[in-house]
């Protein structure tokens, strides 16, 4: 089998207030043309004007990311006549990318392995098109809506240095906790906040690119397909072509674009409208001092206070998850124990409503009250899962549902002996049989004791009790 | 400085537009005589002078993230030459298959 050779691109919209140049709102889902000035419009005249979250966003990803950031950078023009940029030119960066150098540890269940990233940097999205979608007499045409159009973006570009289609789907899901995690983009693929182009070649061969794809699973699937096709061809002794293929979602293959007929001439200059960026160490530094632990930190964390690798990578990578995970950390401080409730019950009811952990009527502190009573024994952890259902219904505390069901463990020893000083009374053939060594029946009186109690005796204490009493006889 | 036909043909594609092999003679050579002026420039001894793309003694300007109101649809269309609906319809552009 021959070797892959993999370099992802993957195109990042921001989640900013509003535009990279201008202030029209970055609204998912708002109306065509909507969001729309003459800044984004390119109308005549009209000067772009340098967003600074955007920047800070596009800082805070390189560090993580540990690029070295550049003291002195500029934008370009990018060249080039597409309806979907109505300037003729799209604001991007060239030779003086803000950042370069970094690289990003990604683990599969075969490698740890660390992938090179060549740059990032900032530009801006195009408007949106849409095709051969017509309502009125004209058979065949184009729509275009520029809410889109000077959207920030972050272009991320990694070495060619993965080598599977595993590899590459763990690389962009290490890339999505990322961003998530530093709450600078949503990440979501079906809404184009992520797009992946990817290009790969075999033994450091001829490679082919794929453009534009927009699910993680269809990443991997376009690979596998990509990797067979290339290899089928070689093994006949044909060559691979370079070229842009299309992935079709529908049949799960690639298909040839058109080759390029001759090299792309984007004539890239600097951007006369906008000024350079002097990046200064101490810039650097606010923006550092702001970064959130990230993902692989936080997975390690977890996994030294006991959590499985599968349970600690769950939390870590999803930023609401952790954040919850974490406040209920700081009030009832056994990790493991969170962590078995929030994926077990808690996740259940997440998927059930298909919605976040903010959605839910629970909060950390609740939680945590919960966790103490079961911890505490109170309750036993059978009936905490009654509970916490009832708590994920209703909104109420745990104190308020175990109080009104009743489902508090009774503690009490004498309450408790008791019940086992009925049990007892009431079954003399089994004392009897339990003297002369049937030692079996210990667990009989246990269960008929516990049976008294309405199953709210607190076990450990039951136990002991019974034994005492049995030695009493 | 020496401009081909080949090149002003590679520029006119490149800014889609179309001519008779008389009118690109002519740019061609209007083309031919812009660079050589302009080629003055090189002559200037720069030794010590660091390069620069602009003029203004500015670095980092910047605006907050505000968002602020758009232009009504109807204003964003104004200049249209088709519309559909809220968007600008325009010749179709067919997806490369
Ligand atoms: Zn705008």
């Amino acid at each position: 089998m021959r070797s892959p050779t993999i370099g992802l691109e993957v195109h990042v919209q921001l989640n900013t207030a509003s535009k990279m140049f201008c202030g029209c709102s970055v609204e998912f889902g708002a109306g065509p043309n909507s969001r729309v000035c003459p800044v984004c419009l390119a109308l005549p005249g009209a000067l772009p004007v340098l967003n600074r979250r955007a920047v800070e966003s596009a800082f805070a990803v390189a560090l993580a990311l540990h690029c070295q950031i550049q003291p002195f950078s500029q934008f370009h023009r990018k060249n080039y006549f597409y309806p979907d940029l109505p300037k003729g030119y799209q604001i991007s960066q060239y030779d003086v990318p803000f950042s370069r150098n970094g690289y990003l540890m990604v683990e599969t269940e075969q490698s740890h392995r660390r992938i090179g990233i060549i740059r990032v940097h900032m530009e801006e999205d195009t408007a949106k098109m849409m095709h051969g979608r017509s309502i009125t007499e004209h058979a065949v045409t184009s729509l275009v809506d520029f809410n889109r159009s000077g959207v920030p973006l972050l272009e991320i570009v990694s070495a060619p240095d993965i080598t599977s289609a595993e590899e590459a789907s763990a690389y962009l899901t290490e890339l999505r906790a990322i961003l998530r995690t530093l709450g600078i983009s949503s990440g979501n693929m079906e809404e184009g906040a992520l797009r992946c182009d990817v290009n790969i070649s075999l033994d450091a061969g001829t490679r082919a690119e794929i453009k534009n794809i927009n699910s993680f699973r269809f990443v991997r699937k376009a690979l596998e397909y990509e990797i067979e096709r290339q290899n089928a061809l070689l093994d006949r002794g044909e060559p691979v072509v370079q070229e842009t293929r299309h992935f079709k979602e529908s049949s799960g293959i690639t298909v040839s674009g058109r080759t390029k007929e001759e090299a792309e001439d984007y004539r890239y200059f600097p951007e006369p409208d906008l000024v350079p960026l002097e990046i200064t160490p101490e810039w650097i530094d606010t923006v550092r001092q702001r970064l959130p632990e990230l993902p692989e930190e936080r997975r390690r964390r977890l996994h030294e206070m006991g959590l499985f690798p599968a349970e600690a990578a769950t939390i870590a990578n999803a930023p609401e998850l952790a954040r919850f995970f974490d406040r209920t950390l700081s009030v009832f401080p056994h990790g493991k124990e969170i962590a078995n409730w929030l994926l077990s019950e808690v996740s259940k009811t997440l998927n059930a409503r298909n919605c976040t952990i903010d959605e839910i009527p629970l909060r950390p502190e609740g939680l945590a009250e919960l966790l103490q009573l079961v911890h505490r024994g109170t309750i036993s952890s059978k009936i905490g899962k009654t509970v916490i259902a009832e708590m994920l219904a209703t909104g109420k505390s745990a104190g308020e549902v175990v109080h009104e069901k009743a489902l508090g463990q009774i503690l009490d020893p004498e309450t408790i002996r008791g019940w086992v000083q009925e049990t007892l009374a009431q079954n003399p053939k089994e004392q009897e049989a339990y003297r002369l060594g049937k030692d079996a029946l210990f667990g009989f009186f246990v269960g008929q004791a516990m049976k008294r109690s309405g199953g709210k005796a607190n076990p450990e204490l039951l136990n002991r009790i019974v034994k005492e009493e049995l030695e009493k006889q | 400085m020496k401009v081909t036909t080949e090149d002003a043909l590679h520029i006119a594609q490149l800014a889609r537009l179309r001519f008779s092999p008389e009118e690109l003679e002519v740019l061609r050579r209007q083309m031919e005589s812009l660079l050589s002026h302009f080629s003055q420039v090189s002559e200037l001894d720069t030794t010590g002078i660091p390069p620069t793309s602009g003029v203004l003694p500015l670095v980092n300007v910047m605006r907050e993230d505000i968002a602020r109101p758009s232009l009504t649809v109807e204003d964003v269309l104004r200049n249209a030459p088709d519309r559909e609906g809220d968007c600008f319809r325009i010749p179709a552009i067919l997806e490369e298959e």
